[in-house]
């Protein structure tokens, strides 16, 4: 008996009759109120974000100062790389919006390009987020952690700019070397030790009177307080060691838990984007084998559809809290 | 499945003749607004950082108000929120902005209550 029916209504899974409650079909109902949930936990995460920082209003972290990096390039470019990313992952959104657009119409080949640059875009932007990643763990210019866990960073008192812990410390014959499994208990490892010890630091800055120490606190004008020779000199009694870059316990840039949230946050979102392009990517086979042709639309297209601009709305948030205010 | 798009955004006053049109004049106005953001995050005037309206930074403020108009055309027009039944978007939107605003208000209120306390109590982090 050939019972194989493949027609338009068989995945719909309302039992009411035709009539679709709110005139949504289940599968996309169902996709909006799962982004309903997700957009929920973002904001969850974005808020514990706004209540660290609040906290410690007067110490966080300037983000201009801390993503300033363009790939290929030297100098000090803050926003440009990120506003670059914002507008590639909008820019795959739309491609993704004229895929669902196409599959209205039945356009097959148009909805097989549009979803392959979504693809695309969505790629460009998980690589762009590992670089930033890369570059933030990496650091800059390196600092010191006081004994209360507070970041000094370094500047050049002459020109106001900031000074790289390599610009000015001096290397002391005989400072403790890398522990190594083979010279000692084979179980106690040890990481990788920074450049410099505290005291080459210090020694440096005593040798050079061009450097001066800023501290985190931000003053009325909205910038980094600076300390005179006499103070940093002081300052620098307090330092137990060298930082430099980021991780989740010390961060060369200042609060720790700038660092936290970012990793935590910007790693969710990316998590999302990537699992975005999986999908697309599933769902852009099943368009060149010609599934939706043979089910008689493409309904499927504009759910994935939904949760890549979602992964793009998230973004415009993370963007917002993160990179501008 | 009807697909009958609303062809028109800012209340009317932009007009588009098909919906692939409108995706693009979407775009063009989101790439807009961004980069307003880029360059007002860029020169930071000193008008609108020294202003504060609300605890805020006029800046901060002029910020967040421009990131929820992306987020209104990215999720109407590109999500086509505006072409589904009103319930069903009410139900969408308004539950998230009530719990969200709700949280919010409550963390940063308790953040700023922390805040004083380090600032004017007896428990230091700089030491």
């Amino acid at each position: 008996m050939s019972t194989t029916v493949t027609t338009g209504t068989e995945e719909n899974v309302w039992n009411g009759g035709s009539h679709q409650p709110l005139g949504a079909s289940y599968g996309k109902m169902m996709m909006w109120f799962f982004l309903v949930s997700d957009a929920l936990t973002f904001s969850g995460f974005l808020a514990a974000y706004g209540f660290s920082r609040f906290k410690f209003i007067e110490t966080w972290p300037i983000a201009d100062e801390v993503f300033t990096h363009v790939p290929f390039t030297h100098g000090s470019y803050p926003m440009i790389y990120v506003a670059l990313m914002t507008f590639i992952l909008i820019m795959s959104s739309v491609t993704m919006v004229l895929a669902v657009d196409a599959g209205h119409k039945m356009q097959k080949n148009k909805v097989i390009w549009y979803m392959f640059l979504t693809v695309i875009g969505g790629a460009i932007f998980v690589g762009s987020q590992a670089w930033e990643w890369n570059t933030f763990i990496k650091g800059d210019k390196g600092a010191l952690e006081t004994k209360g866990g507070r970041i000094l960073q370094f500047v050049k008192a002459d020109t106001g700019e900031r000074a790289a812990l390599s610009d000015f410390a001096v290397a002391i014959p005989g400072e403790r070397a890398e522990h190594q499994s083979k010279n000692g208990v084979w179980f106690y490892g040890e990481g990788s030790l920074p450049s410099y010890t505290v005291n080459e630091v210090v020694k440096g800055f005593k040798a050079n009177s061009n450097i001066l120490v800023r501290t985190e606190t931000i003053n009325e004008k909205g910038h980094k307080t600076l300390l005179s020779r006499e103070e940093s000199l002081a300052k620098l009694k307090s330092a137990t060691q060298v930082v430099e870059g980021a991780n989740l316990i010390h961060n060369e840039y200042g609060s720790r838990l700038f660092a936290d949230f970012f990793f935590f946050i910007t790693g969710f979102h990316g998590f999302h984007v990537l699992s975005g392009v999986i999908i697309n990517l599933i769902i852009f086979f099943n368009v060149v084998l010609g599934t939706y042709e043979r089910r008689g639309h493409y309904e499927m297209v504009e759910k994935v559809g939904l949760y890549w601009h979602f992964v793009d709305l998230v973004w415009v948030f993370v963007f917002t809290f993160f990179y501008l205010v | 499945m009807a697909h009958a798009h609303k062809l028109e955004i800012f209340r009317g006053l932009w007009k588009f003749k098909n919906n692939t049109q409108k995706i693009w004049g979407v775009l063009a106005f989101l790439t807009f607004i961004t980069a307003i953001e880029v360059i007002l995050g860029i020169i930071k005037p000193e008008s609108l950082t020294g202003t504060s309206v609300l605890g805020m930074k006029l800046l901060n403020w002029i910020f967040i108000i421009l990131t929820l108009v992306k987020a209104y055309y990215i999720a109407w027009d590109f999500m086509h929120l505006r072409d589904e039944k009103s319930a069903f978007r009410r139900a969408i939107v308004w539950t998230p902005i009530f719990l969200v605003l709700y949280l919010t208000f409550i963390l940063l209120t308790e953040a700023d209550y922390i805040y004083n306390v380090y600032k004017d109590g007896f428990v230091t982090w700089n030491f």
